[in-house]
């Protein structure tokens, strides 16, 4: 699946992030292919979210350059980063719970049609677009329920439709398995996959194994702000990557 | 980009929510109707006089003069917010609206020789413009309320206060500002345009009052607004899930601050009507009426809580609450009743949606 030659999505090289004193990430780098699953593996406190949060755009790296696509990109803000193809699944999922899952899908970029100087919703438009989405993501989802009233996995999807609305080219996933039944977690894993074969690149942050090992093609561990392994998956193991995680095993 | 689908997805295991569920009949606002209707059929047979037609423009007239406002509160309401200055807001605005009429129409005064002259006889104001006074004084009226609803949603907004202590802050704010300008004795319509003002506030159309007329115009809007727009679905956003109308990029300080201007305005409006029904602005006018407002809006269905409500539960409050006080003086109930019974509706109102929503 990776490919070798293709541009990376992603290309981090030597990010590094202080708050204060206190130093939360030094010389990362790495590189995201398109259509390639990384797993972004690493106790508390081990910078995660920090790389996240900087590749999202909600803080500046203090070093270091971020190219998307093979263009050196600045981001301020979040919209910055959304504006060139990342979308973030947070943890939380940021649904509202009293919209439907169109109106979810669809949230600060609704489809308008003109009425003279009016510009109304246009729902019919939206619905057919959001079913289409979850048709792709496999899920079955009705664009016209109520986000309140689905099951973790249904809400997995309208998070991930989300993202493909705007044709994001690098999604990052926020353990997206942490919360949900077993049934559920398979369903995300489906949707993951769903992504790759899409040729969108994934970011899969999660503290479980298992999954991890199930979807990634390539797993990468932090440990006190610095990246301690970059591995494809096959070449490692998951006591490999716990020894790493917990420092039992320095880098590989 | 979209990927053919191989077999179209199946709904094995999600049903339908059945059409019982869904939408008003599973909401408050359902309900309330619900028990409005009830109410009404009970009032037919226990008064004659309660459908007579003098007595059902009576109470369209009287919760007119509520609702307009428990339109404005609802939208507040509905991002998770509370205004509480509404009250005061009412007042300020019928009493700077009326002041600024009563100005502009002495002939003497600098500002006055702008708009009248006066007539061959000596005592006849005359306007230069006829209903130009009326036009610039609304403008003021509804433009401190604008001015008033721009620092509770900046301080919301932006400084990042409790929309209740803001509110609180306002409603002394503002009923303060109301006794300053007036020393207290608060200001009556006056001039060649009272008559248009008192046409457009306390007439009627065809035996409609024009307060109804108003308030229907008002919640239609509101209805396409909430339902139809974009703004709308952002209001819903923002008391649905806050962090992620945020992360979605709505922009959550202007749809805030933009509630809180419409509800000052609704407020400035309604205190307007009310002072046309008065022929006056008192100083203490509309004092507590916030209460009543609120009270309206969560028994129609509103949730303090955010992401829930719309202009028809604001209505069906007003009118259920209406039709309580108007039951109660026909059934010779003494009128100090009336207040307790809100009290309880509005409980029973919320404990039938709680029960109703933990059965589901």
């Amino acid at each position: 699946m990776t490919n070798t030659e293709a541009t990376p999505v992603l290309e981090l090289t030597g990010i590094g992030k202080e708050f204060g004193a206190i130093r939360a990430l030094h010389d990362v780098d790495l590189q995201v292919l398109p259509g390639e699953v990384v797993g972004l593996m690493g106790d508390n406190g081990a910078g995660k979210s920090t790389l996240v949060k900087i590749i999202a755009g909600n803080f500046r790296p203090s070093h270091g350059e971020i190219r998307f696509a093979g263009s050196a990109v600045h981001f301020s803000r979040p919209v910055d980063a959304r504006g060139v193809g990342i979308e973030v699944v947070y943890q939380d999922l940021a649904l509202a719970d009293n919209l439907t899952a169109a109106a979810n899908v669809f949230l600060g970029r609704e489809l308008k049609r003109r009425f003279g100087p009016l510009a109304l919703l246009d729902h019919k438009a939206m619905a057919a677009r959001a079913l289409e989405l979850f048709g792709e993501l496999r899920s079955e989802t009705r664009p016209d329920d109520l986000v309140k009233q689905m099951s973790g996995g249904q809400r997995q999807a309208v998070a991930i439709a989300r993202t493909r609305l705007s044709n994001a080219r690098l999604v990052m996933m926020d353990e997206p398995t942490a919360a949900i039944s077993v049934r559920q977690v398979e369903q995300v894993l489906g949707l993951i996959h769903r992504l790759k074969e899409q040729g969108v690149a994934v970011m899969l942050i999660s503290h479980r194994m298992p999954d991890v090992f199930a979807v990634c093609d390539r797993v990468i561990v932090m440990r006190r702000g610095e990246k301690r392994a970059d591995k494809p998956i096959h070449q490692t193991s998951p006591e490999e990557v716990t020894a790493l995680i917990t420092g039992a095993k320095e880098a590989a | 980009m979209a990927m053919p689908l191989e077999t179209p997805i199946s709904f094995t295991n999600v049903g339908r929510i059945r059409w019982w569920q869904r939408g008003i009949f599973a909401s408050q606002t359902g309900y309330v109707l619900l028990a409005l209707a009830v109410l009404l059929v009970v009032m037919h047979f226990a008064s004659p006089y309660f459908f007579t037609e003098g007595n059902i423009q009576n109470v369209a007239k009287n919760f007119s003069f509520i609702a307009i406002a428990t339109l404005g509160v609802t939208f507040v309401i509905i991002t998770g917010g509370i205004d509480l200055s509404v009250g005061s807001m009412m007042c300020f605005s019928a009493m700077i609206t009326s002041m600024v009429m009563t100005e502009l129409s002495a002939p003497g005064s600098p500002a006055g020789s702008l708009f009248v002259h006066m007539a061959a006889d000596g005592k006849t104001v005359l306007a230069n413009v006829p209903g130009l006074i009326l036009l610039v004084s609304l403008l003021a009226g509804l433009g401190v309320a604008l001015l008033a609803g721009l620092v509770n949603g900046f301080c919301i907004a932006v400084l990042g206060l409790s929309p209740f202590v803001t509110t609180l802050g306002m409603l002394s704010i503002v009923r303060g500002l109301g006794y300053v300008v007036s020393n207290g004795r608060g200001s009556f319509p006056g001039g060649p345009d009272a008559d248009y003002f008192y046409a457009l506030t306390s007439g009627d159309v065809l035996g409609v009052p024009v307060p109804f007329i108003y308030l229907m115009v008002l919640a239609l809007t509101m209805a396409v607004v909430l339902h139809h727009s974009a703004f709308g679905r952002h209001v819903f956003a923002l008391g649905g899930n806050e962090k992620a109308a945020e992360l979605t990029g709505i922009p959550v300080v202007r749809v805030k601050i933009e509630v809180y201007v419409i509800c000052a305005l609704a407020a400035g409006l309604q205190g307007i009507i009310i002072s046309g029904w008065l022929g006056s602005a008192p100083a203490n006018m509309a004092t507590s009426y916030e209460l009543n407002v609120i009270a309206a809006a969560v028994i129609g269905g509103a949730n303090l809580a955010g992401g829930i409500g719309g202009p028809l539960g604001a209505i069906v409050g007003c009118v259920l609450l209406e039709v309580i006080r108007n039951g109660l003086v026909l059934a010779q109930v003494s009128s100090y009743w009336q207040q307790t019974l809100v009290g309880v509706i509005i409980i029973l109102a919320v404990l039938v949606d709680r029960i109703r929503s933990r059965m589901t």
